[in-house]
């Protein structure tokens, strides 16, 4: 089972949203959509269900073209953000729903519908009416109502957006787990880089109707394509700073804007001139151990998490740079500092955002 | 909460309170009153107890009214809300045209019942109304339908349906829109056809309106007066006097108020216990029909 999308289009009215989209997703990949709102992921999981039209390009399950059939009958389950349960169906009525459409006999249905229950531990509610239930057994519900379908690809909107972050957490388990047990490929649409980084296989970034990236969470995390990607995976975000080259040399070398020097560990060949950008993680910037030495920067927050505290410095130039350093620290808001930029682990961009990595890993 | 901030409280709804005790409650009980006393227009009355109530029970006159009254409720209630669901459907969408035809099918509900009847005698007539032509076009006899016994009720109810048609399409419109597009996006995904859709998703999520719509026209159409009053004054000879009619004949034509005021009482109690027997047969909504939530 395969999925490709071919240059899909879609505009609402003169809003272009999706500006030529292609993509393929193998057999048994779950696949999520990464975005900020407004970006294009929802409507393209929705092209595909067929709950929206493209306004040009194919969408190929399988080598069947089935943008051209109705939603019942591409072979696609869909969670919805809201769930969208039938409220005047019981639990079971609701997961039989779609089976009775399609003339499953009745047998059989009972059948699904108990394997399904059973495996999501919503047995025992399936005489209830979907008021009765709590949010997470509604979101069972609404996976149940998915699987029972034994679709080829499931489609999942912002699954977890709506429960609280003790269910989130649970919720998540378990969305990982139902991809162990289906036979089927998942594309799940969030807004929330840790749910992608987490479940995915590999991780579409869309921003501004575009793909900005296709690939594992760990090349995302560690080869963003660009600036967009760089700064929207990864919490708290990558410091993103003016750069300017210091010197020859295998590896690119570059001076910051209060004159320190990052040795990189990306080939100086085939970088662009003129402008570019550095790009370090907060866990390739610590503090000094003994608070001296390296690059001298002011505190200007500390967030502590227990394991590891954030700190936002600046540097002497006013640049704001986020680092880390232990749980224990004593440091607070205007101590001077030094800091330790690994650079190593350094990422450069060009003029046009364009992300330029070390070699390997 | 201190006493003096309940009391100021009450001007709020004192002049709502006012109002319904003056034009709701008083009559009410007045009528009740009234019922058992034979008193004319003017002048003292005297108690006779519950004599009005016995003589409306052996008044075949009264008896023909009451049948008259049910008889065109069944004939407007059930197409009325077949027809307003059906509109409401059609209409429900956005763009120019069904934005028009709503206010087009509504605009009947502003008229008053005066011109509704002007021009229902227009349509109805058989020698020069629209509907006569129509018969006589297709070559059959024109219908005398304010004339003919049998045809003066639906008569009535025609009228009334195309008067009516307005408010339970608006409730039904209403209705719809309350229905989340995730209910049909999630049907289309099970395959439902469209008669599935509307079956299982769209009817079960209008059942409260259609209950709505139902009862309010009951109550509404056990009143009919003034169609039957200025359409055909009740005739031919009382085949179309409706219940409210009787009341009025008695009370503003024979100047009997005791009892007009006996058969108002008996037609509250009638048009009370038929909204009841509505709503406990319908069933206070069970558990899971409270509704979508987000």
């Amino acid at each position: 089972m395969t999925l490709d999308l071919k240059s899909v289009r879609k505009a609402f009215g003169a809003t272009p949203v999706l500006d030529g989209v292609t993509l393929t997703i193998q057999s048994r990949e779950f696949i999520a959509f990464l975005g900020p709102s407004g970006s294009g992921k929802s409507t393209l999981l929705r092209i595909i269900a067929g709950l929206e039209t493209a306004d040009a390009g194919e969408v190929v399950l399988d080598g069947r073209r089935i943008d051209t059939l109705a939603p019942g009958d591409r072979g696609v389950a869909m969670v919805f953000q809201h769930y969208a349960l039938y409220p005047h169906m019981t639990v079971r009525e609701n997961l039989a729903f779609g089976l009775k459409n399609a003339r499953v006999p009745r047998k059989e249905i009972d059948t699904l519908v108990d394997d399904a229950a059973r495996v999501l531990e919503i047995d025992p509610l399936l005489e209830r009416k979907p008021d009765q239930l709590s949010g997470g057994q509604r979101q069972r519900v609404a996976i149940g109502r998915a699987i029972v379908k034994r679709p080829q690809l499931f489609l999942l909107d912002e699954p977890l957006s709506n429960l609280d972050a003790a269910l989130r957490l649970r919720t998540r388990v378990e969305l990982a787990r139902l991809r162990q047990r289906v036979d089927a490929s998942m594309i799940m649409v969030t807004h929330d880089q840790a749910e992608a980084m987490t479940l995915a296989d590999r991780i579409v970034v869309f921003n501004d109707r575009r793909i900005q990236q296709v690939a594992t969470p760990m090349e995302i995390y560690n080869r963003p394509a660009n600036t967009f990607v760089a700064r929207f995976v990864g919490s708290p975000a990558m410091t993103i700073a003016p750069a300017t080259f210091a010197n020859g040399g295998e590896y690119a070398s570059v001076r910051l804007g209060d004159g320190t020097v990052v040795q990189t560990r990306v080939p100086r060949e085939g970088l662009p001139e003129g402008a570019l950008q550095l790009g370090l993680r907060p866990e390739h910037i610590r503090l000094e151990p003994t608070g001296v030495g390296g690059t001298k920067a002011v505190v200007d927050l500390v967030e502590r998490l227990g394991e590891r505290s954030i700190v936002y410095a600046r540097l002497k130039d006013g640049l704001l740079v986020t680092g880390e350093t232990d749980g224990l620290t004593n440091i607070k808001v205007g101590d001077e500092v030094g800091l330790s930029i690994d650079g190593d682990r350094a990422h450069l961009f060009g003029p046009d955002g364009t992300g330029y990595h070390r070699e390997g890993a | 909460m201190t006493s003096s901030r309940r009391w100021e409280g009450l001007l709020f709804v004192g002049p709502f309170l006012l109002l319904y005790g003056v034009i709701l409650v008083f009559p009410l009980f007045r009528g009740a009153w009234l019922s058992l006393h034979r008193v004319a227009l003017f002048g003292p009355g005297h108690f006779v107890g519950f004599e009005n109530y016995a003589r409306l029970a052996g008044d075949p006159i009264f008896q023909q009214s009451l049948i008259n009254t049910f008889l065109v409720t069944l004939m407007i209630v059930p197409p009325l809300t077949v027809i307003a669901l059906t509109l409401a459907l059609a209409l429900n969408r956005a763009g120019r045209g069904a934005t028009m035809l709503r206010g087009v099918f509504f605009s009947s509900a502003v008229l008053s019942v005066t011109i509704v009847t002007l021009i229902w005698r227009f349509v109805l007539a058989p020698d020069a109304g629209a509907l006569g032509e129509l018969w006589q076009a297709l070559g059959w006899e024109p219908l005398p339908f304010l004339s003919d016994p049998n045809l003066v009720l639906p008569a009535l109810a025609l009228t009334t349906i195309w008067w009516s048609l307005g408010l339970p399409m608006l409730l039904f419109l209403a209705g719809l829109q309350q229905i989340p597009r995730e209910m049909y996006e999630a049907a289309a995904l099970d395959g439902a056809s469209r008669w599935t859709t509307f079956v299982r998703i769209t009817l079960p999520a209008l059942r409260r309106t259609t209950i709505l719509v139902i009862m309010l026209q009951t109550a509404a159409q056990l009143q009919l007066f003034g169609q039957s009053q200025l359409l055909t004054a009740g005739g031919p000879s009382g085949a179309s006097r409706t219940a409210v009619l009787f009341l009025f004949e008695s009370a503003f034509g024979r100047w009997e108020l005791g009892y007009a005021s006996a058969a108002a009482e008996v037609l509250f109690m009638i048009i009370l216990a038929v909204t009841l027997a509505q709503y406990w047969a319908t069933g206070p909504g069970a558990e899971g029909e409270r509704g979508f939530r987000r």
